[in-house]
């Protein structure tokens, strides 16, 4: 678990999202912020990675599958939402096609809101999200 | 009883990991900085390991668990053999046996094949897919690996013995100062490129289109394993070239160093060639190695028999 926090890959996954999230995720990893300096790295498949993010409003068609990748990641790993739409479904708040928020799907650990989150917001929750964890230790 | 030692610890298994570990620190550090980042610290690779050896293995439904946790040991195993045989060779000269070379050649294929069965028992569309990408790389690149490797051994007159080949160096000049030695090199450092799944010939493992490719289906210790193979082979082979194009180097400490020194201008080099191409398509690989490279190879071993 100590090595976890020091070394969390990342894997991506997006519920139906407007796609602005999923590009200040990546912006995490250009040469401005270099996530790798924690040692962290965004990886293909969902068996390789700790960290899961989720992006977007839950639709009615991705919650099946957003459960199906979560119960695809080798535990222990963590669950982190990004944005106002995973958070509490944002500017499409009330639409037929989203039903449930994210965290009645997945057990989210960290909230990081924004639309989107700036990616120092992103890293800021993160930090946070390590240091709780080691808190719990 | 030494020879377990030697397969364990010294030069084998455990010394090779950590070398091996170190290299690919290198190799991301230095990619952090071509793309002016700053990159991860130096135990970063440690970590992973540890970290994924604590994770939880998940053996897909439906597969045959021995083929699929069996197949990462089987790459693990023969890297750490290649790696044994090099460094004992090297360290005690004249200990060799005939035609430890071709055993270094052949030991040198199993990790491909240990990843072509590993991708073939994950029984995932995605990893079947990068499993064939591995086993049509392979077809292309060892013709041209093999033909390249013949120029070292026409130069030592004809001998398979990796101690002779270093030897023959030691007295005459290096293989890759010879007009043919350089041709040969620059062909066996594209095939190492590929033997070793690096950009631009990742295609077994294809992070963006194939998510991981053959590993896909990997995770926790198994995935270690695949990890860690890689990283001791990026060890292992370019150690390999240095013996048998850069005249290798001996147990005495200066002509260590000197070794070393070899050995980390070669890793620079990979990594900067992985650093500055884009990913070819598979087509685009085979290609590639059956014409320039294999002709490459052929005018090369054509003027190592007419002495240049
Ligand atoms: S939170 Fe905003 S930026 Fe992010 S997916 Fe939703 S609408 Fe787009």
């Amino acid at each position: 678990m100590k090595a976890l926090l020091k070394s969390p890959w990342v894997f991506h996954l997006s519920t139906g999202s407007c796609n602005n999230c999923d590009i200040e995720i990546l912006d995490c990893l250009t040469p401005r912020f270099d996530i790798e300096r924690f040692g962290m790295l965004l990886v293909g498949s969902a068996r390789h990675a700790d960290v899961l993010l989720v992006t977007g409003i839950m639709t009615r068609q991705s919650a099946p599958a957003a459960k199906r990748v979560y119960e695809q990641m080798a535990k222990p790993c963590v669950v982190v939402a990004i944005g106002s739409c995973s958070l509490g479904q944002g500017i499409f708040k009330g639409s037929y096609n989203a039903p449930i928020p994210v965290d009645e799907v997945l057990p989210v650990d960290a909230y990081i809101p924004g639309c989107p989150p700036k990616p120092e917001a992103m890293i800021a929750g993160v930090v946070k999200l390590i240091q709780k964890l080691q808190g719990a230790k | 009883m030494k020879t377990i030692v030697q397969f364990l610890i010294f030069p084998g298994f455990l010394f090779t990991a950590v070398v091996g570990l170190i290299a690919s620190w290198i190799d991301r550090k230095v990619t952090a900085r071509v793309q002016w980042r700053v990159g991860p610290p130096w135990y970063q690779p440690f970590v992973d390991m540890v970290k994924l050896l604590g994770k939880e293995t998940i053996i897909p439904k439906g597969t045959s668990a021995v083929t699929f946790l069996t197949a990462p040991l089987v790459g693990l195993a023969s890297v750490t053999l290649i790696s044994m045989l090099l460094w004992l060779t090297l360290l005690n000269p004249g200990k060799g046996f005939i035609g430890d070379l071709i055993v270094v050649l052949y030991l040198s294929v199993i990790p491909a094949v240990s990843i072509i069965i590993g991708g073939f028992a994950s029984r995932n569309p995605l990893a079947s897919l990068g499993a064939s990408r591995e086993m049509k790389l392979v077809l292309g690149y060892e013709l041209p690996f093999v033909l390249a490797l013949l120029v070292p051994v026409i130069k030592a007159g004809g001998s398979i013995r990796l101690d002779e080949i270093v030897a023959s160096q030691m007295a005459t000049g290096a293989t890759a100062t010879s007009l043919s030695g350089v041709l040969a090199l620059i062909v066996a450092i594209m095939c190492m490129q590929a033997k070793l799944t690096l950009v631009p010939f990742d295609l077994p493992e294809a992070e963006t289109e194939l998510m991981g490719g053959a590993y896909i289906e990997y995770s926790g210790p198994p995935l270690a394993v695949y990890k860690l193979t890689k990283h001791m082979f990026m060890f292992a082979l370019p150690i390999f070239l240095v013996m048998t194009f850069m005249g290798g180097f001996g147990p005495s400490p200066i002509s260590l160093i000197l070794g070393l020194l070899k050995y980390v201008a070669l890793l620079v080099i990979i990594v900067l060639i992985r650093n500055t191409n884009p990913r070819v398509r598979i087509d685009q690989a085979v290609r590639f190695f059956w014409g320039p490279m294999t002709l490459f190879a052929i005018v090369a071993v054509a003027l190592a028999f007419l002495g240049w």
